[in-house]
């Protein structure tokens, strides 16, 4: 069995239709992690034994008749949720060997709905990074090419979809971190509204910009997975208090009369690769004869919006990270890597006495300008499309020695955060044999229009069969 | 100064060290020179941001919304972890409490 030619509704056909069993489901999974994770380096702990259990568990429930929406699906999880019993590191060396006692709530839905937890994902370290170098435990590579970077943060949850490791992964999204990586491996890869899905335990990384999400091979996959995790929290106060849709029954509705808008910030950026904005131009014209209108809009305010995360974003990453005092769990702060350093010291210094007027609440203002220009072009149109990255993914050590660069590989990520609307990456095609990536952002809450016009244009362009050759 | 091509107006030398007390991150010297450019570039880039005008404009620090959370002030034990859990991580532990340095003097 191959995993890499399956998605999560395919097999749930053939689980039905008893053509395999979930143990043999999870068996497939664990064979491809060993064959291929030596030189991919997705996962960061394999959970072998637990997922064993739970697929015998799965075919037992099958065998009763027993209908769940994931029963017997293999999925992995980002290092950041916590997983009961099963070691969680956030891909930093300084909780190594922390067993959280406690399943996160997206952990808890996923195994609820029948799904298989089996291991947990590379990631840069703490979630800071965009291309998973940052990770304490070594780079995970790019499936489509070895010696290229396969986004980041949740660069392990991504490698290990798009390689059929497991049928989906989840994420966090705090910049860039599921959707950078989905663009890189040729994944759907949601950024729900901030809220949708509670973060209660998932390691924090900046709290009023994390956001819980996932990534699959298809369209349909992401919106089932979706309507799975989302919902209030009693245990996430910022969880929020929204009726989730059934994200699944607005796939295959006609797109016709809908007004995508095109921010022109995003394609007359620097740096924006003539290859990279064809294959957008050419989504779009799909979407146009799908009988979408297309409308330019602005959003003035875009080139301020990567100074505003970097002061805000690393504010609340040194109050949050100030809980490593090697107290309750794991080492000393010495043990922090070089990124997480960077960002307490850059967080620290604009909330310090003196500067904070200047740099935490100027750009908490600039944020709420930011927030409203999505808000004013969400007025005239119902969603809109940019590129995911303005060139193809890039090479392993390129950005590494120059931090800031690296930061601004968020550049068309990160405003969406920021406003704490939802955003979904589509594969959108390949330059060079790389692939492509293009958002669909909405307005807060407004999922079932990105899942409704991404599967229109998968339905049309079906990238996702592209696999990478391993 | 470590490198008189890269001088910074909004952060000194001794800021680092000052930055780093307050984070209560020990840095080596060799750590102190590699991170002075990059948060001199970094906090240079962000000081951007004074050129926008705000005035008037409220901050944001919750973008859905959302004000005063409450729940009754009751034990939900569906959600309390049992002391030998609370303690699984812990370095070190004494008689069902975890141990720490003296802060005290004698």
């Amino acid at each position: 069995m191959d995993l890499s030619d399956l998605t999560i509704k395919e097999a749930r056909e053939k689980l039905h239709k008893k053509e395999f069993s979930a143990a043999e489901l999870v068996q497939a999974s664990l064979e491809r992690i060993t064959a291929i994770d030596p030189q991919i380096h997705a996962f960061l702990t394999v959970a072998q034994k637990e997922a064993t259990k739970a697929a015998q568990d799965a075919d037992q429930l099958i065998a009763q008749g027993v209908n769940k929406p994931l029963l017997g699906i293999p999925v992995a999880a980002k290092d950041l949720y916590s997983t009961q019993n099963i070691r969680t590191t956030a891909g930093a060396k300084i909780i190594e060997h922390y067993i959280p006692p406690y399943d996160a709530t997206a952990v808890c839905r996923l195994k609820e709905a029948g799904a298989i937890v089996i291991g947990k994902t590379n990631e840069d370290a703490w979630g800071h990074g965009s291309s998973g170098e940052n990770s304490d435990y070594g780079p995970t590579k790019n499936p489509y090419d070895l010696t290229r970077v396969p986004g980041g943060s949740s660069s392990g949850s991504a490698a290990a979809v798009a390689t059929g490791m497991c049928l989906a992964a989840t994420g966090t999204d705090t910049g860039s971190s599921i959707r950078l990586p989905a663009a890189f491996c040729n994944l759907v890869g949601i950024k729900p509204t901030y809220g949708r899905v509670p973060r209660y335990g998932i390691i924090a990384m900046a709290s009023s910009f994390d956001t819980i999400g996932h990534l699959t091979k298809t369209v349909y996959d992401n919106a089932l997975v979706c309507e799975i995790t989302s919902g209030k929290d009693p245990y996430d106060g910022t969880s929020a208090d929204v009726p989730v849709p059934k994200y699944t029954s607005w796939l295959g509705r006609p797109i016709r009369g809908m007004k995508i808008g095109l921010p022109k910030e995003y394609f007359d950026a620097n740096g924006m690769d003539g290859n990279i904005r064809r294959v957008i131009e050419t989504a779009t014209e799909v979407l146009k004869n799908l009988g979408a209108e297309i409308v330019d809009v602005s959003l003035p305010h875009t080139k301020y919006a990567m100074a505003c995360y970097y002061v805000l974003v690393p504010s609340e990453i040194s109050s949050n990270l100030a809980r490593f005092d090697g107290i309750r769990y794991g080492y000393t702060r010495e043990t922090f890597g070089q990124e997480a350093k960077r960002r307490i010291m850059i967080g620290t210094y604009a909330l310090s006495a003196g500067y904070y007027d200047a740099y935490y609440l100027k750009a908490a203002k600039v944020r709420t300008l930011i927030k409203k220009d999505f808000d004013d072009a969400f007025s005239n149109v119902d969603v809109l499309i940019v590129p995911s990255f303005p060139s193809t993914p890039f090479a392993i050590g390129e950005k590494t020695t120059d931090p800031l660069s690296m930061y601004l590989s968020d550049i068309f990520m990160c405003p969406v955060n920021l406003a704490g609307v939802p955003a979904i990456n589509m594969p959108a095609g390949f330059v060079d044999g790389l692939p492509v990536g293009m958002q669909i952002i909405g307005s807060q809450f407004a999922e079932e229009k990105l899942y409704k016009i991404a599967y229109a244009y998968e339905h049309e362009t079906e990238w996702y069969k592209i696999k990478p050759n391993l | 100064m470590y490198n008189g091509s890269i001088m910074s107006d909004t952060l000194s030398t001794s800021d680092i060290q000052h930055i780093a007390k307050l984070a209560n991150i020990k840095l080596g010297p060799d750590e102190e020179k590699k991170l002075y450019p990059q948060l001199a570039s970094i906090l240079d880039y962000i000081s951007q941001l004074q050129k926008v005008s705000t005035e008037k404009v409220e901050s944001t620090s919750q973008v859905t919304g959302r004000v005063n959370v409450f729940r009754e002030d009751e034990i939900d034990t569906s959600r309390v972890l049992t002391q030998e859990q609370v303690l699984s991580n812990a370095p070190a532990s004494h008689n069902g409490h975890i141990r720490v340095k003296a802060i005290f003097e004698e």
